[in-house]
């Protein structure tokens, strides 16, 4: 009988050992459980809103405004003369808001044709993970461009609504991987005036835009529109840009050769009158400085 | 004998009913401030999304942490931060496991403020570290309080700072933790 007693006491100290010991072995947070993968938008597919020349699927972050100045140099071709097209440059200052995660808008003004232009940009639908999750971002962007230079003919009567030119574009974008990053926009630009009879008043495009991912803080990136109607052998020809973005601290530089030399919808879909095929590039860079308006107040609380 | 059989069972069913013991937020706080004297603004993040788990009868304390979730008055900090930094993508949780030294004597079951040693491996940027840190534990209404502030270096981290920002970017990090604990059924 003490026999049994002893054992059973040995027993039940084992078993309380045991009992402490698997308290010190468990993971306690397993303990809590996971919480369901809550929906979560995908952020950072492009360093900017623009691919280069063309809106990204990316938005400005709310309150937030990107302050950008793009340049366009001369033909890569024109040799040291002209120091490879640098004695040359045409410029386009911008300032751009952000407003909702995915409501943002922008102005911004071309030295060619004196041209100011400005947009607003819409996502209905973002990429996103976890519960309710969605493949795709898919954005919108309305565009309207105004021509400031003088009449060409002032002797006849000529109307503002010559001045303006519209366009309407749908990105579907897909942030696939962390490093690659894919969209398609199909445009439509609508011009109130051609200069020509025979010029399209509204002209179809597609564009291809991507980023690749070299580093944290480097990218590659390419934009090219086909134009599917409008182009004119000889005269004008589908813009293709590539580049690199760089970031460095608060500034985003994106370097790119291309032989467009508009720097809005309007310009660079409709009058990129040079070829890749004739060597016809250019250098060029748009540099982007984001400032905080409206500071996060969450955190305060 | 029988009666000895139904006390050592009890005793051990007790035990298990009694596992009253541990406690845990999903809602603790933490926060932390890199502002070196160069910095052009304050450098402070902080996550409201802190899981916390402590056992008081063994004295383990973890945590667990979503890199993503932290949030900052400049988006474009959070954005560097997530993509530059601790490249959430990759390395999306931080986590602490750990244990409150056996040396300190907490009275859970009593109201007060109990300072207290705690030491384990803090895992964050795929690099795990030990570390040990002073805090405070506060026994309130049958809820504990977990605070504590430390300095961690972000080079034992493998967190890399560019050369351009190197001394607008604090290297030792101040971390503040704030963890309201209830028990956990």
């Amino acid at each position: 009988m003490k026999k049994m007693i002893t054992r059973m006491v040995v027993f039940c100290l084992f078993c309380l050992y045991a009992q402490g010991m698997n308290a010190q072995e468990t993971v306690l947070l397993k303990l809590v459980g996971e919480d369901k993968p809550r929906k979560e938008y995908v952020k950072y597919a492009f360093k900017s809103p623009r691919v280069i020349n063309g809106h990204s699927m990316e938005f400005l972050a709310p309150g937030t405004m990107d302050f950008r100045i793009l340049h366009r140099f001369g033909l890569l071709n024109q040799g040291a003369d002209n120091f490879f097209g640098l004695d040359q440059a045409s410029m386009r200052l911008s300032f751009d808001f952000g407003l909702r995660r995915n409501l943002m808008f922008g102005v911004g003004r071309s030295n060619f044709k004196k041209e100011l232009d400005g947009y607003i940009k819409f996502a209905p639908l973002m990429q996103s993970t976890g519960e309710g999750s969605f493949p795709v971002t898919v954005a919108l962007v309305a565009g309207m461009t105004l021509n400031t230079l003088p009449w060409a003919d002032p002797t006849i009567k000529n109307y503002f609504s010559s001045r303006l030119a519209y366009y309407f574009q749908t990105i579907i974008g897909r942030k696939i991987s962390e490093g690659l990053t894919l969209q398609i926009s199909p445009t439509l630009v609508h011009h109130n005036l051609v200069p020509l009879q025979t010029q399209p008043n509204d002209v179809y495009a597609v564009g291809f835009g991507g980023r690749a991912k070299v580093s944290n803080r480097m990218a590659l990136t390419w934009d090219y529109f086909y134009v599917a109607n409008g182009i004119e052998t000889g005269v004008n020809y589908h813009p293709l840009s590539v580049g690199v973005d760089i970031e460095t601290g608060g500034h985003v530089f994106q370097l790119h050769v291309s032989n467009a030399a508009g720097m809005n919808e309007r310009a660079f879909i409709t009058e990129t009158t040079n070829s890749w095929s004739k060597g016809e590039v250019r250098f060029g860079f748009n540099l982007s400085r984001v400032f905080q308006i409206r500071k996060n107040k969450k955190l305060t609380q | 004998m029988k009666k000895l059989i139904i006390v050592m069972l009890s005793v051990i069913a007790l035990q298990s009913i009694q596992a009253q013991d541990k406690y845990f937020t999903k809602t603790g706080k933490i926060s932390f401030d890199a502002t070196a004297p160069k910095s052009p603004e304050d450098i402070v993040g902080v996550n409201k999304t802190v899981t916390c788990v402590l056992d008081t009868k063994t004295g383990n304390l973890q945590m667990a942490v979503l890199m993503k979730a932290f949030e900052f008055e400049r988006a474009l900090m959070q954005e560097h931060f997530n993509e530059n930094y601790v490249e959430s993508h990759k390395f999306p949780k931080t986590e602490f496991r750990g244990a409150i030294l056996p040396g300190t004597s907490v009275n859970y079951a009593r109201d007060g403020v109990y300072p207290v040693q705690v030491k384990g491996k803090l895992t964050m940027h795929g690099q795990a570290k030990d570390v040990a840190a002073e805090g405070k534990l506060t026994v309130k209404a049958g809820k504990i309080q977990v605070q504590s502030v430390f300095t961690e270096l972000l080079a034992d981290y493998a967190v890399a700072i560019p050369t351009l920002v190197a001394d607008k970017v604090a290297k030792n990090v101040k971390i503040t933790v704030d963890c309201l604990l209830e028990p956990l059924k």
